[in-house]
């Protein structure tokens, strides 16, 4: 298989594990104000994601880096096209990520208050961000020959990219959801298995009409009209959310949360496949499009990088895995480190 | 203004402000690990209380550096795209190994060690501060190589690209192997040390003068000491390698740091100087030393060091501000020395020295303005070019709005003004609260 083929795989592998990892951590933000109702139950969830939001997070830099790597073509357009939201995106990390830290510190009731804002418009924001930018990107940017974008912010609020918005933040907390009900008990824990089993149903309509509404906004689907085979992706992820619910329904709540994660994988390679062979895809004309070939880095360095991450991401994965096994118990009250 | 100079400002602000954080990220995990690993190997309490309160301080430092160092990344897409597309082959690579090979240990570990207290056992947990002050360092080294690589490019070739032309790699060695990078890589990781030994001696200072926790702090105050002795003779020395080697390859910063006009044998240094760039020549210069710019450089009086007359008007740096930070960082570094000297020659006795304790509390800042002014130096100094010799820092700028870039600037400020002002106000309430009583410290 060529370089170029195996690296847009990739490319697409990373911001999955982005959206499987760190997804969970923004969709407890986002439920953070409606199921932290006291105190204790705020400092569960902030300890339920406490020890791991910040190595998720990296997953977001590396699908970045890997961007800028082999494809700095497309990194170069698509950040610099979709400014506005990124920034938003990176202001929202930004206020989420400190607040962890700083909400501990604070004494003041005023300030703690100050931080639960943060933290829930700090995983809102990148949640439904993200959701609107790879949503636009199914569809084509409004880029031309030269990767100069012609459109503004209200562009991408177009009515497939909210969908997209709604989508990404509607599988989030529930996959926020489930993995509060693997950290917490009683209370916090039946409210979230309840939260869980209410998402459930919506998200799967939205994502329905999502893959339905594919077919008139977007070329998604030219590849799977060749390879027909490739229509089970989007099958499995309706058959892994299907799992996610009935390991719920069981007290299953691990199994159910990598339920979630494999629906959220495969739902984020429903649109990859669509894309192939196109990472950046321009409405105005197929020509101005950025695709694997037209875009890449040079055979050395997609080597290079290819051994980096061959060597590198299995021990990432092993250490990872490692700290999810330390943190795999309850939280308690006297976990509380702030 | 345009999207250039709104852009270049963007950049320098949050750039800057992420090294606020950063070199005591670095230098302070290797301190606190330090002092894990002697608690972990002693069980001696004090230890304890002290890798608590350090590491607390280093916590909120680590969380206000991590969080602004994301957007760095992503700016070279957003405002910087031609030139994230004409070097992405080189420079993209170096952030993602960062990123795979570094930063992922680090956040990992971060998160193990602030709630594995009691998940862990002693030795394991001091192990995994280990990790993360290593990864730390590591994180700082590929983004110095990469850093480098914009200042003297190696181990590529230019070819027609997509329609333009782009930097591709040739030798991937030789960009992670070549001497500037590895000057700029000594140079900043023992700034940091540096800087941190200042910080933990400044505020035990302040608690030595209040007389209070003093076994904690004497103790901290010593374990600073040492390592800021060493280090900060070690900057000095090898800063001096570091600028020799500037001058052979970026002669034009060499010559504004100098505020260097004419090529000439026996050229001069100026203990103080003024430039006038339109007139091409200095307006004040005092205490002249016939013969020791070239000295420095060349280690013999009479070789020629190359003026800025030698370059065209457009390719010179900023000569005011690249001239001024290198006096600064080259005072202070003096002064680290004679700071931390002294403190050796009280080291037994130094409840007994108000005035010196007084004196590194007040030292706190003063290695902060040295590592900016380092930076100043090096960035500023390699204006007009992004990529030193290769690509203008107007031709990289990306296709967007001044418009856009206006607003997020504005949106930097705020955010990072506010973010700067809560972790600098946390940390210093942190500090003067000081450590927790030992039965606090069990948990």
């Amino acid at each position: 298989m060529e370089l170029q083929v195996i690296w847009f795989f990739l490319w697409g592998l990373l911001w999955a594990a982005y959206f499987m990892t760190d997804g969970f951590d923004l969709g407890v933000g986002a439920l953070y104000p409606f199921l932290g109702r006291d105190e204790t139950d705020k400092r569960k969830m902030i300890n339920a994601i406490g020890p791991l939001w910040d190595g998720n997070e990296v997953w977001l830099i590396t699908a970045g880096g890997v961007t800028f790597a082999a494809f700095p073509l497309v990194y170069a357009t698509m950040f610099s096209s979709l400014y506005t939201p990124l920034m938003f995106i990176l202001f929202g990390l930004i206020i989420r990520g400190v607040s962890f830290e700083f909400r501990g510190l604070s004494e003041n009731r005023l300030w703690k208050k100050t931080w639960d804002t943060c933290i829930f418009v700090g995983s809102v924001t990148p949640a439904i961000l993200f959701g609107v930018a790879f949503a636009n990107i199914f569809m084509g940017i409004p880029i031309d020959g030269k990767g100069i974008f012609h459109g503004n912010l209200f562009t991408l609020l177009n009515p497939y990219g909210i969908m997209g918005g709604l989508l990404f933040l509607l599988l989030f907390m529930h996959h926020g959801a489930l993995w509060l009900c693997i950290r917490t008990k009683e209370g916090l824990q039946e409210r979230s298995i309840h939260t869980a089993k209410v998402l459930w149903p919506v998200m799967l309509v939205v994502l329905a009409v999502f893959v339905i509404s594919s077919w008139f906004y977007t070329d998604l689907y030219a590849n799977y009209l060749v390879t027909p085979l490739l229509f089970a992706v989007p099958l499995l992820a309706v058959a892994a959310f299907a799992g996610a619910r009935i390991f719920l329904a069981k007290g299953k709540f691990f199994p159910a949360w990598g339920m979630s994660s494999a629906g959220i994988v495969a739902t984020t390679f429903f649109g990859i496949i669509g894309l192939f062979p196109n990472l950046f895809p321009s409405s105005l004309s197929p020509e101005y499009s950025l695709n694997l070939m037209n875009s890449s880095s040079s055979p050395l360095t997609l080597t290079i990088m290819l051994w980096v991450v061959v060597i590198i991401v299995p021990l990432v994965i092993a250490y990872q895995s490692w700290a999810y096994y330390i943190f795999r118990f309850k939280v308690e009250e006297e976990d509380f480190t702030y | 203004m345009d999207v250039v100079l709104l852009s270049r400002l963007q950049f320098a602000a949050t750039t800057m402000f992420h090294f606020l954080f950063v070199p005591l990220t670095l230098g302070l995990s290797i301190l606190v690990a330090w002092m894990e690993t002697r608690y972990a190997r002693t069980g001696d309490e004090v230890y304890l209380r002290m890798t608590k309160f350090w590491g607390k301080i280093f916590l909120i430092n680590f969380a206000v550096g991590v969080v602004t160092g994301i957007t760095l990344e992503f700016q070279f897409g957003t405002n910087w795209s031609q030139y994230s597309a004409y070097v992405g082959d080189i420079f993209g690579s170096l952030l993602a190994i960062e990123a795979t090979a570094a930063f992922f240990l680090e956040s990992t570990f971060i998160g193990i060690w602030i709630f594995g207290w009691k998940r862990l056992s002693a030795k394991a947990h001091a192990a995994v501060m280990w990790m993360v002050a290593i990864a730390g360092n590591a994180s700082a080294i590929w983004i110095l190589i990469a850093n480098a690589w914009m200042q003297h490019p190696v181990g590529y070739t230019l070819r027609e690209s997509f329609g333009g032309q782009r930097a591709e790699i040739t030798d991937f060695m030789a960009v992670i192997t070549q001497k500037f990078a590895w000057l700029t890589i000594m140079h900043t990781l023992a700034a940091s040390i540096v800087l941190a030994c200042f910080f933990v001696m400044g505020i035990s200072a302040w608690h030595l003068l209040k007389k209070q926790h003093e076994e904690v702090f004497t103790r901290s105050f010593r374990m600073a000491l040492v390592p800021g002795l060493i280090f900060s003779i070690f900057v000095a020395v090898q800063g001096d390698f570091h600028a020799v080697d500037v001058a052979h390859s970026q002669p034009a910063k060499m010559a504004a740091m100098e505020f260097h006009w004419e090529t000439q044998p026996n050229a001069p240094s100026y203990i103080f100087a003024w430039p006038d760039p339109e007139a091409e020549k200095n307006s004040i210069e005092i205490g002249k030393i016939p013969g020791m710019l070239s000295f420095l450089i060349h280690h013999d009086f009479s070789t020629p060091v190359t003026g800025l007359k030698d370059f065209p008007k457009d390719e010179r740096p900023p000569i005011a501000i690249v001239g001024m930070a290198f006096r600064v960082m080259v005072a202070l570094g003096a002064y680290f020395i004679i700071a931390c000297s002294i403190g050796w020659f009280f080291r037994k006795r130094l409840q007994e020295k108000p005035w010196y304790l007084k004196m590194m509390l007040w030292s706190i800042p003063l290695p902060y303005i040295a590592t900016q002014a380092g930076w100043i130096v090096t960035e500023v100094g390699r204006q007009p070019w992004i990529v030193y010799g290769l690509m203008k820092t107007s031709d990289a700028v990306s296709p967007v709005s001044t418009g856009q870039v206006g607003a997020s600037f504005v949106g930097f400020i705020v955010v990072y003004g506010l973010l700067g002002l809560a972790g600098f106000t946390m940390i210093a309430k942190k500090a003067m609260k000081g450590p927790d009583l030992p039965e606090e410290t069990k948990a």
